[in-house]
């Protein structure tokens, strides 16, 4: 057994063992330690080897013909991805309530648990089918978790909603997939191997019309998935009315799926179909950083403005990925991982706060700093880190998708136009998130001003957090480094 | 490790110790914060008597970009490091006994500290890049030191506009970076001048280019249309304003500017925007500065004016005269004047801060009077510190502004405008002094007002020194050559003085024994209405925008295309009605079965 299936096996044993009445929290805690530690060897190893490179590959077949294998490689990329997910995971599970509301907590831990495998599943599968599949284990808990232990009174219709939602997202991806396996496959025989599909798409690739159209479902399903604009109003309810834990997950790490779909399989696969789309692309994204980033100032609640500005950020890495370069799909990678930590940490901070408030309307806070040091301070990192300030990862992913949209050949056309609307969403994420942090933590005490600080067990993660991004903005060629020149393989 | 490095990273270290280690012992704190900034003053020392290693680090590197962390050392340089040092050495003593009993003395400490290093990384950027970093960086200290008093909602809502308008210009400064970047591939300001040497370029690309990185300069230096956040940002500790918002961060738009200068040389149109937006910023702030009552505020508009002369000064460095272009001799001058306003700003702030600290955190000049009596020390030093704004020779502000003039005396409009401004300077001023230093007390409690302990005094000494020594040859000679400065025609500083004393004699007479203000000028005490306008653009332009965006998502987009096609589907609409929580899960995993089940199917039939 490799390591990567040993990190993906850990919280699926773990699930089997909660499931025939272990204890709930304890197992989950010791497999989100083990995996942080695995997740960290890793990672440590892709960079003592390169990331260029498949590290840790498996496979065991599983049919013939249709090929379909079980097999498991990392390299560079889903390395930062592995990273990102364990680290998202030990720090939900570690903020996780002891008694989960109803039941025994069983189902909520088991679910953490599965979100966390399919997750890691997902960035290391080498076959397209297991790529989906994963995923698709790591999508359902979400829908379980909002139905059951979320909040507010819409929970029900919130979690039927991206249900459906994501799960039509889901299909059209399929559809694009098994167009592309049919149509790419080599004459020699169906396979579902990316890197088997990437040779025959080297030799004897599709026509560029063909492209087009296989692109533009796996462009839609991933946009679905990702809230690409105009499919993102499932997020922001979402995130609002799932748990801590789940948006913490979803949001930081299970939306870059669908990132890593396009950089992985649909623009490697694909390319001149990626090229017929761009256009659209770069006006789609800037719907998600434009006309979402003025969706999020308007928002009232704090946890709907996190789900919005989250869909908004996830424009900044179709950006990134539009700008067709290794500085620009390095940029990108490195804002899936600081984008994936700080807003797992806003949520982290988001779901504290309203265990402790009665509401997360801004108009009813102020001035909770005096009655919550920690958490304000966390928050003003966790704000700052956001918004792009230098120091913070997301800063040093921000500067690097800019500055790619305007390397390569000199001249001013359609993507530097794109690029300078976007950098105006600086100014907007400034303003939604300085109001929220405004309106909450300083001025006059409202009201719920005796209520408590951040306990000391749930200040482990959010320290964890707020140094990883402030190692990684510091020192962003940690992560760098590892990303594997993509485009320079095409 | 190179001592600017060293001079960099200490105050980093400082605010990282404090934050970790003793923010519980307040006074440990300052101590820790003060003695960084006081080793950085003497390795400043060392730092440009001799040339010195600068010393480079790749911040970040991937594909064809790498971005440095780099330092660089130049004459610009060294008269700026030796600035921010010793003003930041002189405000963290005089801090010690300002903020002596501030309940969040160590937050306060470590909010200096961290402007330092942010500050020092400024000046000693080789790059736009790390300059960008830093500028930001300096954007948030001042965030966090404008909001110290955060409970208090208009030191919030001051702290968040300050950081906000300076976003808005950096915005700017970053399209004009990319810009840059794309044309010629450089970010480091001599690869750029090299480049700009050996290449022709489109000259609308540099034109546009620079106006753009000007913005961060409009933003940061708060030139007009930007200038708003200043006054505002006198919510914070005095202290604060001294160091930041009079001596030290504002200027970094006019540094920046002159150390682009080969740069505005080439972009004759942004040249011309640059002295435009500096002379109205230098004519506006000081008109507004003749009606307002807070001692802080007068002190802010004028620093406010003095920035729009730096800048006017360094656009001159664009300015085109009988064929010849000024060149680096017109942004030296802006630089000049940068120097010396460091030293007479940072003592009136402090001087008005002692003021302020003797009479209760009493800032109304109306409040006060009769001054000179009860604080002799502080009445004199800050009289230096006003003759010196004012321009009386042989003070610093006389050299530094005639510089500046001379820099625009080829312009006659603008040269009006400078005038103009230098004898509303000298009247506001006189004003001030006059209100608040003569005549007799207009409250209790500036009856009883004591001279300050010495940590304060001390300070205010100092910097009268420099106030008045700054502007002679051996304070500057050392990183700027006399000759390269811009040189006055005939008769130009004698009419400067003229100006500068008409304008304190008639401050004088105006308001000699006055207990109101006798003139009312509605529209400069309301600064000109631009906050009110603003306040209507934000409501109407981003709230409206955001509320419609709102409306549109909710409407269209979840509304009807996301709702309504979700009810075509048959059945999902009476599954929505009738399901709850407990049948969801099954739902659910069914409903993802069903997808696996589906591929397996597919696969099969492939087969």
């Amino acid at each position: 057994m490799s390591f990567i299936e040993l990190i993906i096996i850990i919280p699926i044993v773990v699930a089997v063992a909660i499931g025939c009445g272990g204890p709930a929290r304890v197992l989950s805690l010791l497999a989100a330690w083990a995996n942080l530690i695995f997740g960290v060897v890793v990672f440590a190893v892709i960079l003592f080897k390169g990331g260029d490179g498949m590290h840790f590959q498996s496979a065991r077949v599983l049919l013939d013909n249709p090929e379909l294998t079980l097999g498991f490689a990392v390299d560079g990329m889903s390395g930062v991805l592995v990273l990102l997910t364990v680290i998202v995971t030990f720090c939900a599970v570690s903020m996780s309530p002891e008694n989960p509301g109803k039941g025994s907590g069983k189902l909520y831990y088991i679910s953490l648990m599965l979100i966390a495998a399919g997750a890691l599943g997902a960035f290391c599968a080498t076959d397209l089918f297991f790529l989906y599949a994963f995923h698709e284990v790591a999508l359902i808990p979400t829908f379980l978790m909002i139905g059951i232990y979320g909040h507010g009174r819409e929970k029900v219709a919130t979690a039927w909603k991206i249900t459906i939602y994501l799960g039509v997202g889901s299909l059209i991806l399929l559809g694009g997939f098994i167009a592309l396996y049919v149509n790419l496959s080599p004459s020699g025989g169906l396979t579902f191997d990316i890197s088997k599909l990437a040779t025959a798409q080297g030799q004897d690739p599709l026509s560029a019309e063909v492209q087009k159209w296989i692109f533009l479902p796996l462009l839609v399903g991933f946009g679905i998935l990702v809230s690409l604009f105009p499919f993102h109003s499932w997020a922001a309810p979402a995130y609002a009315s799932a748990p801590a834990p789940v948006a913490m997950l979803h949001a930081g790490v299970l939306k870059k799926f669908g990132l890593y779909g396009i950089l992985r399989v649909a623009i490697p696969l694909l390319p001149e179909g990626f090229e017929a789309w761009k256009g659209l692309l770069l006006v789609l994204l800037l719907g998600n950083i434009l006309y979402v980033g003025f969706v999020t100032i308007s928002q009232r609640y704090l946890d709907r403005m996190l789900g919005n500005s989250s869909v908004m950020h996830m424009g900044y890495i179709f950006l990134g990925i539009a700008c067709c370069n290794s500085i620009g799909w390095g940029g990108a990678v490195l804002m899936m991982f600081a984008h994936g930590i700080s807003i797992a940490l806003l949520f982290a901070l988001c779901g504290s706060l309203r265990e402790r408030l009665d509401t997360l309307e801004f108009s009813r806070l102020g001035g909770l700093a005096g009655s919550m040091p920690f958490l304000a301070v966390a928050f003003g990192f966790a704000a700052f880190a956001s918004i792009g300030l230098p120091g913070f990862a997301n800063f040093a992913s921000e500067i690097t998708i800019f500055f790619a949209a305007f390397s390569g050949e000199r001249g001013f056309g359609h993507l530097q136009i794109a690029t300078i609307l976007a950098l105006w969403g600086v100014v907007i994420s400034a303003v939604y998130m300085l109001r929220a942090y405004r309106k909450i933590f300083q001025g006059e005490c409202i009201e719920q001003s005796q209520a408590s600080d951040l306990v000391q067990a749930h200040r482990l993660p959010v320290v964890l957090m707020i140094v990883i991004l402030l190692l990684t903005g510091f020192f962003p060629n940690i992560i760098l480094n590892i990303i594997p020149n993509l485009f320079g393989a095409l | 490790m190179t001592i600017a490095s060293i001079i960099l990273l200490l105050p980093l270290i400082a605010a990282i110790a404090i934050l970790l280690f003793t923010r519980k012992r307040a006074t440990l704190s300052a101590y820790v914060s003060v003695i960084s900034a006081g080793v950085c003053f003497l390795l400043t020392l060392g730092l440009i008597s001799g040339s010195g290693e600068a010393g480079s680090f790749t911040w970040l590197r991937v594909g064809g970009l790498e971005l440095k962390i780099a330092l660089e050392i130049t004459g610009l340089t060294k008269g700026m490091i030796l600035v921010v040092t010793a003003v930041g050495l002189l405000v963290h003593i005089f801090s010690l006994g300002y903020m002596k009993d501030d309940a969040a003395k160590a937050r306060y400490f470590t909010g200096l500290s961290l402007f330092m290093f942010s500050m020092t990384g400024i000046v000693l950027a080789d790059n736009f890049a790390m300059m960008f970093i830093f500028w930001e960086l300096v954007g948030v200290s001042s965030y966090l030191l404008i909001g110290h008093w955060f409970q208090k909602n208009s030191a919030a809502e001051a702290s968040k506009k300050a950081f906000l308008v300076n976003r808005i210009g950096d915005f700017g400064f970053m399209a004009g970076i990319l810009l840059l970047w794309g044309a010629t591939g450089e970010v480091s300001f001599s690869g750029l001048e090299q480049v700009l040497d050996r290449e022709t370029f489109d000259p609308a690309l540099l034109n546009w280019a620079m106006i753009c990185i000007f913005c961060g300069a409009v933003g940061k230096s708060a030139q007009v249309p930007l200038h708003v956040w200043l006054p505002d940002a006198m919510e914070g500790p005095t202290p604060v304003s001294a160091l930041i918002h009079a001596a030290t961060m504002v200027a970094a738009g006019v540094f920046m500017l002159a150390k682009v200068t080969f740069l505005i040389i080439e972009a004759p149109v942004a040249a011309s925007v640059i002295q435009h937006v500096g002379a109205l910023t230098a004519l506006v702030a000081a008109l507004m500065a003749t009606q307002q009552s807070d001692i802080k505020k007068i002190l802010a508009y004028s620093t406010l004016s003095q920035l729009g002369y730096m800048v006017m000064a360094v656009g001159f460095a664009g300015f085109v005269h009988s064929g010849d272009v000024l060149g680096a001799s017109a942004s030296n001058a802006g630089f000049f004047h940068l120097y010396t306003h460091a030293f007479f700003k940072a003592l009136l702030f402090l001087g008005a801060g002692a003021v302020i600290y003797a009479c209760h955190h009493e800032q109304d000049i109306w409040k006060m009077g009769g001054l000179l009596r009860l604080m002799p020390v502080t009445a004199i030093t800050f009289l230096i510190g006003t003759a010196a704004l004012a321009g009386l020779p042989p003070l610093s502000g006389f050299w530094s502004k005639d510089a500046v003039m001379a820099a625009a005396q080829n312009n006659t409009l603008l040269l009006i405008v400078g005038a103009m401004t230098a004898f509303l300077t000298a009247f506001y001023m006189s004003r001030l002094c006059t209100i608040v230093f003569l005549g007799k007390a207009r409250s209790q409690a500036s009856g009883k007002a004591t001279e300050v302990p010495l940590v304060m005094r001390l300070p205010l000494v100092i910097l009268a020194a420099g106030a008045v020594l700054s502007g002679f040859k051996f304070a500057y000679g050392w990183f700027l050559n006399p000759d390269d400065l811009p040189h006055p025609h005939g008769a130009l500083p004698l009419v400067l003085t003229v100006i500068g004393i008409a304008g304190i004699l008639a401050g004088y007479m105006v308001y000699r024994g006055r207990d109101r203000d006798p003139i009312k000028v509605e529209v400069f005490a309301r600064k000109f209405y631009i906050d009110e306008i603003y306040l209507c653009l934000v409501r109407l332009l981003q709230d409206g925008l955001a509320y419609l965006a709102k409306a549109v998502d909710q409407l269209l987009i979840d509304g009807l295309i996301v709702r309504g096609s979700a009810r075509l589907t048959s059945g999902v609409g009476s599954l929505l009605r009738g399901l709850q929580g407990g049948n969801l899960q099954s739902h659910a995993f069914l409903f993802g079965l069903g997808i696996v089940v589906i591929i397996y199917l597919i696969t099969i039939t492939f087969k």
